[in-house]
């Protein structure tokens, strides 16, 4: 009997919801700008992702009789000081962008910050004042050089960890592969990309965890995580979703300065950051790549100006969207 | 209200001793010997060895770390490791005050361009005006700084040689005046958005409708009572910007040659040089903190509703 009366109501919720996500998808399609903003933030990431379909070259192969060229029918976006193409190195840079955004998506803001943020705001008490100050103790660093601080010390930990694990299985590959890259990227972001979820989050859960329905729920037995998961959590996907989006443009752009300072994605694997420092002289090139061919930057830039230009647009409407109240 | 604030000045102190043994703790995972790297090729076992017992590298972390702290109580932070025999104040010292100067110029630009900006288009709200404005705004703050810095370096300085390239001079010089645009223009881009938010609240509330019914001039109402009190939340953003200038203007700094404090940490990060960059870590995270805590006692001064809660 109480199953049949469980799956009745968890099937009526789950219409209930499907008809809200429609609601809010076709608020957000009827504004023109952030639709658009949208379409073109998929197409750059789909660039990206199938960039070893379409890329035209190898990213590594250099040309040297043909460096610093304009576009034409072989180099679509010209070639680069050594003759590699353009192109090729900007979708393999989206790639790695993806990744990057990705993961410390998944890993940061949405694992971590999520659940601890549920966890913090449900149980309160000395959980949520441990998770609050370290959260402060990360905060009162200044970002940015909180990001470089653990990119540079960590490194070389990692890139000898990584050696390690290739003499132990007999692999080889697993440093050059860009795996280490990535995964020096990913924790240097991982201590910023928690805590504004997590404080979001638990200003919700805060609210919500004396709501009437979740009283009325814990009444009748239902499991913490079960109230958590299934009652508390749906009623922050719109916040969370908003934030989120509002969080990828930082996130992209954390990668590419990391990058910059040749702290992130290492050469030869192309990353945004990567050839923006090799222009601007921070990878070696001299200032007379930037005098004579500035038109080298405007790829690479482009490509992350509109990602965080798009991004905030997206947010905005979703907000709009999402929390009418907010406006 | 009062328990609150005299609790965050009770938290304070132990959230810095936290934020630099963090640093501190940095310092040993770091590859390289800071002995080492300071004797360079001169080294030998035996230097080494003594160099490290002088600058009491031998001893245990908890040790060294309420060494710093004794001494950091005093106002000495310690010497560089690559600056041989530079204090590491007599460094930042002089970095910190060309920061601010670009700072407070960057401010300048972005408050005298976003303000009456953000303002204008939340009176224009309905027309094309407004919309234009945002989303003008928006793309000049998305634009990245490896953007803007080149380009008006080639246009300005190479192209039109209206000023120098780079170098740093006050910010009364000409060199002042391309990384001030380049900090200030996205700067003003978020002053813009803030302004326009906080103008439409205002011009909502009642007492605005009233001070029109009364019949008062729109300069008066205007100036007054909207664009007064659509500016206080906006004192908050200025204060993190005074406080983000740890880090905030790296890139500018980095590309225009200006020796700022941010440029100071990036050198010490790559360099090791962990006494400089513990300082640097702890005076950021004091202005942030401070900057917290003057907001939000700030705020309950300001606006008395916050204080009955």
């Amino acid at each position: 009997m109480a199953n049949i009366l469980n799956k009745d109501s968890v099937t009526s919720e789950l219409k209930g919801s499907r008809s809200h996500w429609r609601q809010v998808w076709s608020n957000f399609r009827r504004r023109r700008l952030a639709f658009i903003s949208l379409v073109i933030v998929g197409l750059i990431y789909s660039l990206g992702i199938v960039a070893p379909l379409i890329q035209t070259h190898d990213y590594q192969e250099t040309n040297i009789a043909k460096t610093q060229q304009g576009p034409d029918h072989e180099n679509w976006l010209g070639t680069d000081r050594l003759g590699r193409d353009i192109y090729t190195r900007v979708i393999w840079g989206i790639q790695t962008t993806v990744i990057i955004t990705a993961t410390t998506l998944i890993t940061g803001s949405l694992f971590l910050g999520v659940t601890m943020g549920l966890l913090a705001g449900y149980f309160r008490g000395w959980i949520d004042a441990g998770i609050m100050r370290i959260g402060e103790v990360i905060s009162a660093f200044p970002d940015i050089l909180l990001i470089i601080l653990l990119a540079a010390t960590l490194r070389p930990r990692i890139v000898d960890l990584a050696r390690a694990i290739e003499d132990s299985t007999n692999t080889t590959g697993l440093v050059s592969s860009g795996v280490v890259d990535y995964l020096v990227i990913g924790v240097a972001l991982l201590p910023l990309s928690w805590f504004g979820m997590m404080r979001l989050v638990r200003g919700q859960v805060l609210t919500l965890r004396d709501a009437e329905y979740v009283e009325a729920a814990r009444a009748i037995g239902t499991s913490t995580p079960r109230i958590l998961f299934r009652h508390i959590l749906p009623n922050v996907v719109s916040p969370v979703i908003v934030s989120v989006s509002f969080g990828i443009g930082a996130i992209a752009l954390s990668e590419v300065v990391l990058s910059f300072f040749g702290l992130g994605v290492q050469p030869p694997r192309p990353s945004l950051g990567v050839m923006i420092g090799e222009v601007t002289a921070r990878g070696g090139a001299s200032v007379s790549v930037l005098r004579d061919h500035p038109e080298q930057l405007l790829a690479p830039i482009i490509v992350v100006w509109l990602l965080i230009f798009c991004w905030n647009i997206v947010g905005d409407a979703l907000n709009d969207v999402l929390n009418p109240r907010a406006r | 209200m009062l328990v609150y604030i005299l609790r965050r000045l009770l938290w304070t102190p132990v959230l810095l001793l936290l934020a630099a043994f963090f640093v501190f703790f940095m310092g040993t995972v770091a590859p390289g010997d800071p002995a080492e790297l300071r004797l360079g090729n001169r080294a030998t076992p035996e230097r080494v060895d003594r160099l490290r017992e002088q600058l009491g590298l031998n001893d245990p972390l908890p040790i060294r770390y309420m060494g710093f702290i004794g001494s950091a109580l005093k106002g000495d932070l310690g010497e560089s490791y690559v600056f041989q025999g530079k204090t590491v104040t007599s460094l930042i010292g002089p970095r910190l005050l060309v920061s601010l100067q670009l700072n407070i110029a960057a401010s300048i630009v972005a408050l005298s361009v976003g303000l009456p900006l953000g303002f204008y288009a939340a009176k224009r709200q309905g027309t094309k005006t407004d919309p234009a404005i945002v989303i003008s705004m928006l793309i000049l703050y998305a634009m990245p700084v490896f953007f803007t810095a080149p380009f008006l370096i080639l246009f300005f300085a190479v192209k039109l040689h209206w000023v120098p390239a780079s170098g740093w001079n006050g910010m009364f010089s000409t060199q002042a005046i391309l990384p001030a645009l380049t900090i200030g223009i996205p700067g003003a881009a978020i002053f813009v958005r803030h302004m326009r938010a906080s103008t439409l609240e205002v011009i909502g509330q009642e007492y605005i409708r009233t001070a029109h019914a009364k019949g008062m001039s729109n300069f008066v109402i205007n100036y007054r009572h909207v664009a007064r009190n659509a500016f206080l939340p906006i004192l908050t953003l200025l204060g993190f910007t005074l406080a983000g200038i740890f880090g905030g203007s790296l890139i500018v700094e980095l590309i225009y040659g200006i020796p700022g404090i941010s440029r100071l940490s990036l050198d010490a990060i790559f360099q090791r040089d962990f006494p400089v960059l513990t300082a640097l870590v702890l005076l950021g995270s004091v202005m942030l903190v401070l900057a917290n805590l003057v907001i939000d006692i700030g705020y309950t001064i300001i606006d008395p509703r916050i204080r009955l809660k």
